[in-house]
């Protein structure tokens, strides 16, 4: 029986070993040194805010590996040798596979900062990070302050988190505006007052010069490029994105870039060599797409598209239209088609925004100058209907249609106050339109005939 | 190793986000005194003025409630307010959970079945604590207090005061507060102001000088199991038309309203819109709703447990019903005989309507269990027609009502069902045990239009609507592979959504096509991909 072996249990490798199941009755075993079962990495902020417990973040029973014929190794990978087909593990014999998949997702950013390995500097991505982070900050007696570094999705998850515990959190913030490489100004400023809001003390424009130790090897503070101010604090996150895990992958002759190179299938330069998720660095970006793309959903469909090929169906990786979500802090973001920040916006996007006088909410729509064909939109504190914008993306619609049949991709839950005609009229009066707003109308949103 | 450390450092005690403020001691202190009252007079202090105590009490349970969860929420900006949850002991199964689960379990064993401890006296003034709630009593219904007005009352206190506490808790989800203000209006108008006023009407000439049940109109057979019985049936009727429409409201309430509102908006109309075990659950059970269990084996226990409880209300409704109607056609149409045949038809109509059309829809143990359900009662009304006169079935009607009564009305819904809050969550009556929910889970799952939609590919795992569901439902085992969560038990409170952090759960009444069978999941990959994924 042929054996498909994964490193890594994220949810890249599961998503491949659960449809490889579905499909065949392939031997399969998945090998972690991070945990012995999956759990929602997203979700590790949550134990710690104490919404949860870690268990909870385990989205299936522990009997559903056996159950679904899924070995599962629990130990470190050293080695690959691909001439042998064998992977080194520590602790445990070797283990032969005949077909394998790399998927052992990101590691933290470090960028040679002085001190960026002193006791009490940590990244947040692994459940040993999270572990971690109840050493060094259990409550605002042991971590007095915490300075984040790194104004992404993680930082200001961190942020949140040190919160819930009542610590002081400075946030070191490169850009001149929160995330402002990805989002348009508006909305990164709605999130620069939300998280002041949040008594967090927003730093922005602002980088690290270095970490400084106190004689035991701690961190004590950190010194500030621009101003020199030196700043006390007994934890330091480092939260400057992600680069790939591949380190262990050396000298196997797997050919690797920042990740592990793979082509469109997914597949490396090694025969029966596979790698998807995090780790994976596409030969050619796709689209408007990063070569690398470090997020849940891309992981997981990664894995669906392999378990195909490995199945028989080969297939190529062929990702949809983009969408993404996050939450900043109360904000809940979505996203679906390109919006791009005024840094990486294109000559032929042009931006809608509305934003809500009082409350924390506002939109951008994106769209081609001369066609006014939809782009993409970004929403905050308004949820959207995914399958009705991707059907949008898909029939290439215009700006006029999506503002006419706004209502129709509203996701928010019952009752909710509805905004669509305070949107439909900014729009009409910033582009010298008149459309009016169409009934919410469920034989549409459901394509019922 | 890591993992003990992780849960050393979780046990340190009186932290952020798991301490409270001065602010909130100050209020659990009064909060307390107002309890202290009523324990004190439960070992027969002697209240001079009773009026004034009992009044002194409660508002020093209400404004202690009040006072801590406006110091919890009322200085946070709108959002979920989840922090800590599994660090207090009270709301993670802790010292204080289990000490809070007692006392409500003894509390309502004594209330069912030693009320004369807390002061009731049968002949004569009532004392203790049920005597500090005379006045009130007859001030509402002009009758002296009972261990279930005081019941009835500290129950409307608790959901009003919790409920303040939801709506600030949830002061940024129109959906939660609309839905919390309507479960407060109708415990206190449905379940306790009314029915006492009603009492006011006995033997007035508008009821041709009859007596009317005590009847809360929102409560709905089988949940109200007694509403048939032989005492109030010959209530109603002597009551005069007032009497004959509350009679006739009590039936179309099962067979007509509720089958209507479900279709509608499923079940959620009732158990957490209307329903006072939903409302004290959604309000007061709030803080534990994450401790309902969600594993695969409770969902079956819970399947077999609750349809077995409906089972048995069918038989033991039918028995009391049989058991006074008369034999003879010519004094009243309704004979011992058209009864039974009348039920044996709806039953075969339901389970026949259920096997043909929806078959697909059902779990492979709930087709066995109902065809197994259906074979017996259908074999009992026969068996009764070969055994000829005497007891129904094999039954006497008088003990099934009893164990009926004991062991479901009082055992499950309340020493288990609310005292068991703080261990179990706080819908185990409603999951396990309630006949009316099952009905209505019944007709949710396979004819209605309500569902919670699951938005395309936006569902990170992350856990925290299954965690927050006080049904046990696993929301994220659907929520995962892009599916619409379609299940007899949902109550739709809404929390699922509400806790999303990423907008993919919404709750909502859609067309029936397409509704379980949701194939043209949408996670974001080309079209050629879902096609296969899809395959099964």
């Amino acid at each position: 029986m042929e054996h498909i072996v994964i490193i890594g249990n994220g949810i890249a490798g599961v998503t491949a070993a659960r449809h490889i199941r579905k499909l065949s009755d392939k031997k399969i075993t998945i090998v972690s040194a991070e945990s012995e079962y999956f759990f929602s990495r997203t979700a590790l902020m949550y134990v710690y805010m104490g919404h949860m417990k870690f268990e909870h973040t385990q989205p299936y029973e522990n009997h559903f590996w056996k159950k679904n014929r899924i070995d599962l190794i629990k130990g470190h990978v050293t080695k690959v040798n691909t001439r042998d087909k064998l992977l080194h593990i520590d602790g445990v014999p070797n283990l032969h596979y005949d077909k394998l998949i790399i998927a052992t997702g990101s590691k933290p950013n470090k960028f040679g900062w002085p001190g960026q390995d002193l006791d009490g500097v940590q990244g947040l991505y692994s459940k040993q990070d999270l572990e971690l982070l109840q050493q060094n900050a259990p409550n605002n007696n042991i971590c007095k302050r915490a300075v984040i570094i790194g104004g992404g999705l993680i930082g200001i998850e961190l942020a949140e988190m040190l919160r819930t515990r009542d610590i002081p959190v400075t946030f070191l913030v490169r850009e001149d505006s929160f995330w402002n490489s990805v989002l348009p100004s508006g909305e990164s400023e709605m999130i620069n007052e939300h998280i002041r809001e949040h008594h967090i003390d927003l730093r922005l424009g602002t980088s690290l010069k270095e970490i400084n130790s106190d004689v035991k090897g701690k961190v004590k503070s950190v010194t500030l490029a621009e101003t020199g101010e030196e700043i006390e604090c007994n934890l330091v996150g480092l939260t400057a994105g992600v680069t790939p895990n591949i380190d262990f992958l050396k000298d196997s002759g797997i050919e690797l870039g920042r990740g592990v190179k793979v082509n469109r299938f997914l597949e490396t330069n090694v025969e029966d060599v596979y790698a998807i998720g995090d780790c994976a660095e596409q030969r050619e970006a796709i689209g408007n797409r990063r070569p690398i793309e470090a997020v849940w959903y891309t992981g997981r469909m990664m894995g669906e598209t392999l378990a195909q090929t490995i199945c028989g169906h080969r297939m190529e990786y062929k990702p949809g239209h983009w969408f993404n979500s996050a939450k900043f802090l109360d904000i809940e973001y979505q996203t679906y088609g390109w919006v791009f920040s005024e840094r990486r916006k294109k000559e032929n996007e042009a931006h809608f925004h509305w934003r809500h006088t009082k409350e924390k909410l506002c939109i951008t729509i994106a769209f081609d100058k001369d066609s006014e064909t939809l782009l993409g939109i970004n929403t905050f504190g308004i949820r959207l209907r995914h399958e009705v914008f991707d059907r949008w993306l898909s029939e290439k619609t215009t700006i006029d249609f999506v503002m006419e049949h706004l209502r129709d991709a509203n996701f928010d839950p019952e009752f909710y106050k509805n905004f669509e005609s305070q949107i439909v009229s900014k729009y009409n009066s910033d582009f010298g339109k008149s459309i009016n707003l169409k009934k919410k109308n469920l034989k549409r949103i459901f394509q019922l005939s | 190793m890591n993992s003990q450390t992780y849960h050393k450092s979780m046990a340190l005690t009186g932290e952020p986000p798991k301490s409270l403020s001065i602010g909130q001691k100050l209020a659990v202190l009064l909060g307390l005194s107002g309890l202290g009252i009523l324990i004190l007079a439960a070992f027969n202090v002697n209240f001079p003025n009773k009026t004034l105590w009992m009044t002194l009490s409660l508002s020093a349970i209400s404004i202690g409630t009040i006072w801590f969860s406006w110091d919890a929420y009322s200085q946070k900006i709108p959002g979920i307010k989840n922090d800590g949850v599994w660090f207090k002991s009270i709301s993670s199964r802790g010292l204080w959970g289990w000490v809070l689960g007692l006392v409500l379990t003894g509390f309502y064993i004594v209330l069912y079945f030693y009320p004369e401890y807390i002061g009731l006296v049968s002949e004569g003034d009532n004392k203790g604590v049920i005597g500090l709630f005379d006045p009130l009593s007859k001030f509402l219904s002009g009758n002296p207090a009972s261990q279930w007005f005081v019941y009835g009352t500290l129950y409307t206190v608790a959901i009003l005061v919790f409920g303040i506490k939801f709506l600030w808790k949830f002061r940024h989800n129109r959906y939660e507060r609309l839905r919390t203000w309507s479960v407060m209006f109708f415990q206190l108008a449905f379940a306790f102001i009314i029915p006492e006023l009603m009492a006011r009407l006995n033997g007035d000439k508008i009821l041709d000088g009859g007596s009317l049940p005590y009847y809360d109109l929102k409560n709905i057979w089988p949940l109200n199991y007694y509403n048939f019985e032989g005492y109030r049936i010959k209530a109603f009727l002597s009551s005069g038309e007032i009497g004959f429409a509350l009679l006739i409201f009590g039936i179309l309430s099962i067979f007509v309203i509720t089958p209507i509102l479900t279709y509608k908006y499923g079940k959620r109309w009732y158990c957490s819109w209307v329903c006072g075990c939903g409302g004290l659950a959604e309000t007061a059970g709030d803080s534990f709703r994450q401790l309902s269990d969600k594993s695969t084996f409770a969902w079956k226990v819970e399947r077999w447990v609750v349809h077995s409880v409906v089972v048995f209300v069918t038989l033991m409704t039918t028995a009391v019903i049989y058991s006074y109607l008369g034999t003879d056609t010519s004094k009243y149409w309704l004979t011992k005989s058209t009864f039974l045949i009348g039920v044996a038809v709806l039953l075969t109509l339901v389970f026949g309507w259920a096997m043909i059309f929806k078959r697909d829809q059902l779990q492979k143990d709930a087709q066995y269990g109902a065809i197994g359900y259906f074979v017996i009662i259908i074999a009992l009304i026969g068996f009764h027609f070969f055994s000829g006169e005497g007891e129904v079935f094999l039954f006497k009607s008088g003990t099934l009502r009893k164990s009926y009564s004991f062991l479901i009305g009082s055992i499950f819904s309340g020493v288990i069902g609310t005292g068991f809050y703080p261990i179990f969550g706080s819908r185990v009556w409603c999951r396990f045990g309630c006949p009316m929910a099952a009905i209505l889970g019944f007709q949710q799952k396979l004819f209605s239009r309500f569902r919670i939609t699951t938005n395309g590919g936006q569902c990170i795992s992350c856990g925290n609507c299954s965690t927050y569901c006080e049904m046990g439902i696993d929301v994220r085992a659907y929520a995962q592979k892009g599916e619409n969560i379609v299940r007899a038990s949902c109550v739709g409170c809404g929390i699922c959504s509400a806790v999303c952090p990423r907008g993919v759960l919404k709750l909502e009444n859609g067309p029936l096509e397409g509704r379980i069978d949701s194939n043209q999941v949408l996670l974001g990959n080309d079209v050629d991909l879902l096609t296969l994924v899809n395959k099964k």
